[in-house]
């Protein structure tokens, strides 16, 4: 793995990047310097926000600066890239039905492939948990297989409802409420990624892995309106 | 304990309830939110005796009536020259008053600021979301935006004498017309020329500025060749630079992550004033090299804690 760059930002926090591509090894590499910062704990650090190719960390600037926080992250290299040893597996329901894909069809057609396939060929793998971003609890789950990866629509589609399972790129995503996308919507799922559970608000942790496992409507737990 | 009730009469968009904020949850997609003028909502709370981060009322530039249905309570109004009015007897911002069951407080943009803080002496009584009060705009979650004809409670109100009429503002100096940025973290993305007129050139904010951020107007900022890079973490006042050059102030209510390069960030120290400017107001990006920018909020630290220490009411 190369050397991370470092690059100051503003008075209180330094951005730590691995590469500029979107890479499995890459985002490996950031989650394995998260876990290790949440180990080491340096004085002043007060949030790491790990993403794609890079993580954040952000700083209190009364007890420390740019360069010590570079130093105390110098000292955790090199990182152990095998160990994701705190990584849990959630296994998630999906209804693919056509009421709750709408897009299944056009990702078929585009990846000139029956739904069924499309649908073992989502169902299939183990995602990683990279990073959440967009809105509150959108984990971004890296791992769609190269057969049914397609690219973002032109234009978001308005109020997708909370639970709706949706791929753009490498990219898969489970929503947790209403929003507008751009990704393309595939099915339904009744997982509840914000648990409202005060200890463990959120079910993912960066790192770890999902898998999706098809079930019927009549299966669902919840169907957000 | 005594117990106050409100009614809220009128709520323009956008006033909220905000404690502190929720730091600590940007990895999962949420952003702090908290008070838009730290500063300010800060002194208000101190000025009537509660913890620095308890929930209080931000107002917007839509304005805030709200009438005591029973009960009473020390109120403070600290932030933008807003126009107070208590029971049709006028103060201005910073104004310390007794506000009791049957009367009507309203606050109103005045002469300048885009945001003004009302702290209750007590505890609001508020929804909360991940332990928080503070309002998240995207999801609504947290206290949430008043509206017209709610009704809320403050227990444990408080009255008592404060020690002068008025708190003495923070700052007393105009604005400068600079806020201080560091340059990056993608300054690498923009051409020569671009970066000496983000440092030179005058920008203006524009009326898209709501909670999420502020969109500026002012000469287009050239990204250098095609651009394509990873969403990745955002802070309070980066300066995110969309494909048609145009940037965009990053404010409390910010999305966590985001694809567009940044030009710059701006300085802790200098977000509360520049979130107070209005719309079509100036002003120039000064860059500070970031041991400095250290420097600076090691300043503003002794400085805040000094002033908060003076405002404070105790017992």
């Amino acid at each position: 793995m190369n050397e991370p760059q470092f690059k100051p930002v503003a008075d209180r926090a330094l951005l730590v990047e691995f590469g500029t591509v979107v890479d499995d090894d890459i985002n490996r590499a950031v989650i394995a310097l998260d876990h290790a910062l949440a180990r080491s704990c340096p004085v002043g650090l007060l949030e790491v926000i790990p993403a794609m190719v890079n993580l954040l960390i952000i700083f209190d600037p009364v007890l420390t600066d740019h360069r010590s926080i570079q130093e105390q992250v110098e000292k955790l290299f090199p990182l152990d890239l095998s160990g994701q040893e705190n990584a849990k597996h959630h296994s998630v329901n999906v209804c693919y039905e056509e009421q709750f894909g709408p897009d299944l069809k056009t990702v078929a057609t585009a990846c000139d492939l029956s739904v069924d396939a499309v649908i073992n060929a989502h169902s299939g793998p183990n995602y990683r948990v990279s990073m959440y971003g967009f809105a509150p609890g959108f984990a971004y789950l890296s791992g769609v297989p190269c057969a049914i990866q397609v690219p973002r629509k032109e234009a978001a589609i308005r109020d997708i409802a909370a639970g709706s399972v949706l791929i753009a790129g490498p990219q898969c995503l489970t929503t947790t409420m209403l929003m507008p996308t751009g990704w393309s919507i595939i099915g339904r799922s009744d997982v509840r990624v914000m648990t409202d559970d005060p200890e463990h608000p959120f079910l993912f942790d960066i790192g770890d892995t999902v898998s999706f496992k098809r079930i019927s409507a009549d299966e669902l737990k919840w169907v957000a309106p | 304990m005594n117990t106050a009730q409100f009614r809220v009469v009128h709520a323009g968009p956008f006033v909220t309830f905000q404690d502190g904020g929720r730091p600590g949850n940007m990895r999962f997609g949420v952003s702090a939110s908290g008070p838009m003028d730290r500063q300010s909502f800060t002194t208000a709370n101190l000025a009537v005796g509660n913890q620095k981060t308890a929930t209080a009322i931000e107002v917007s530039m839509g304005g805030l009536i709200l009438e005591c249905v029973s009960g009473a309570a020390v109120c403070a109004v600290i932030g933008g020259k807003f126009e107070i009015e208590l029971d049709g007897a006028k103060h201005s911002s910073g104004a310390m008053l007794t506000v009791n069951a049957g009367q009507r407080l309203s606050i109103r943009p005045g002469e300048s600021g885009s945001w003004c803080y009302l702290a209750l002496a007590g505890n609001i009584d508020t929804p909360t979301w991940l332990g928080k009060s503070a309002t998240h705009a995207l999801s609504g979650f947290g206290g949430g935006m008043l509206k017209a004809g709610q009704k809320f409670t403050l227990f444990n109100a408080k009255v008592f004498t404060p020690r002068s009429p008025a708190i003495v503002p923070y700052k007393t100096q105009p604005f400068g017309g600079y806020v201080r940025v560091v340059l990056g973290p993608q300054d690498q993305h923009f051409t020569t020329d671009a970066k000496r007129l983000f440092l030179s050139a005058e920008f203006a904010l524009t009326d898209a500025y709501d909670r999420m951020g502020v969109r500026l107007q002012g000469p287009a900022l050239t990204i250098n060749g095609s651009l394509s890079m990873p969403s990745e973490p955002v802070l309070k006042g980066s300066v995110q630079v969309a494909g048609d050059g145009v940037p965009t102030v990053l404010l409390a209510d910010h999305q966590t992550t985001g694809g567009y390069p940044k030009i710059a960030t701006v300085l802790a120290c200098d977000l509360d004033e520049f979130v107070q400017l209005r719309p079509r107001q100036k002003f120039r990006f000064h860059a500070v090299q970031p041991e400095d920018a250290v420097v600076l909020a090691r300043l503003a630290a002794i400085e805040n804690r000094s002033y908060f220490d003076a405002v404070r009411h105790g017992e």
